[in-house]
């Protein structure tokens, strides 16, 4: 059933320029959008509307991994990257080559004009097979694919994983960051921390008394005096500390002279 | 219409990248320049393939693939790396190599 048209059906022409205008619109917003993040976003777009693409071309194992491997995998490796490197990374706009972005443009367009006028007049009238036949000799596309890679292409599929296996060393040798000094350890910290000067451990509760037990009441000293750590810094810098006169004269003289009895 | 319109729309693609690897100046924007480019070829195996009516272009264009996976897992490292070197995902900044 080789069926040799030169057109394709209607379903098929609403799909392509659907999804193609997407996909152009998706690359011109990559291009130009100033943000990264923003030109990750539109390539996802773009990425997505090929996979479309790829299944209205007949080729449905494409088009899936086409979103696993670009819209699933590399695009969120990519947006993981610009959470590293920093989201708000934006371009310069200063030319370091004077007329360089002039020039890249003119040179993109002349490239695109060619490429699409030449292409575009050689194969209109070109005839296309179509891969029904391909498709249903093993059964299903994937069958056919899977019977050519692990054929003919055998040597290139075993390469690839090569290539893969080699991939993920190389960026685990890169990213990989030698330890410019040891970790510290819990007993470095801890002598670092008496070393420093300051109170090593808990500063002293406010003091606890029979009537009052608030913060902003003050621990008594041995020798009789108050504890100025004892009562938090906030409550001192607002003068809110209360004096031992106002918390139980009494009750603070018998303590402090120490006539229990 | 004819399936010759998926070639032109990845000729079209493939301009659009390449003008954006040759204006853009942060790496990562024109690494996924370099994407385009590539899943626009690959759009352009995949026509073909249909118009020859064998599936050897789908098999090259699943090749393409995962260089490409491999290249941006390698490319990535290499970005991290220059940056926390040098603070910069600019590709103005890494000029050591011209002296």
């Amino acid at each position: 059933m080789t069926d040799t048209v030169t057109d394709v059906n209607t379903g098929e022409q609403v799909v392509f320029w659907v999804c193609a205008i997407l996909a152009v619109a998706g690359a011109l917003g990559m291009v130009l959008s100033r943000k990264a993040v923003h030109s990750a976003l539109w390539v996802a777009l773009t990425m997505i509307n090929l996979a479309i693409l790829y299944i209205a071309n007949s080729a449905p194992f494409l088009g899936m991994v086409q979103v696993i491997v670009y819209t699933g995998a590399v695009m969120m490796l990519f947006l993981f990257v610009l959470m590293v490197v920093g989201v708000d990374a934006s371009d310069s706009l200063i030319e370091t080559i004077k007329g360089q972005r002039l020039a890249a443009i003119l040179l993109g367009l002349g490239l695109g004009i060619l490429l699409v006028w030449g292409i575009g007049s050689g194969l209109v009238a070109s005839p296309t097979v179509g891969l029904d036949a391909a498709n249903d000799a093993y059964g299903g596309n994937v069958e056919g694919i899977a019977n050519l890679i692990f054929t003919r292409y055998l040597l290139v599929f075993e390469l690839t994983s090569a290539l893969l296996i080699t991939a993920a060393m190389g960026a685990m040798v890169l990213s990989h960051r030698d330890r410019w000094k040891e970790v510290a350890s819990q007993r470095d910290l801890s002598i670092a921390r008496f070393r420093s000067g300051v109170h090593p451990g808990n500063l002293p509760n406010p003091g606890v008394y029979a009537r009052h037990n608030a913060v902003d009441t003050p621990a008594i000293l041995p020798d009789g005096g108050t504890s100025d750590l004892s009562v938090p810094q906030p409550v001192r810098a607002r003068g809110d500390e209360r004096t031992l006169d106002q918390v139980d004269i009494d009750e603070v003289r018998q303590i402090t002279e120490g006539s229990g009895e | 219409m004819n399936p010759s319109s998926y070639v032109v729309l990845s000729a079209l693609l493939f301009s659009i990248g390449a003008i954006g690897v040759l204006v853009r100046r942060n790496a990562i924007v024109v690494f996924m320049s370099v994407e385009l480019m590539l899943n626009a070829a690959n759009l352009a195996f995949v026509s073909f393939a249909r118009m020859n009516g064998n599936l050897d272009g789908q098999v090259v264009a699943f090749f393409v693939m995962v260089v490409a996976a491999a290249e941006v897992v390698v490319g990535l490292a290499i970005i991290v790396t220059i940056f926390r070197t040098r603070r910069s995902a600019s590709i103005d900044e890494p000029n050591l190599l011209k002296y």
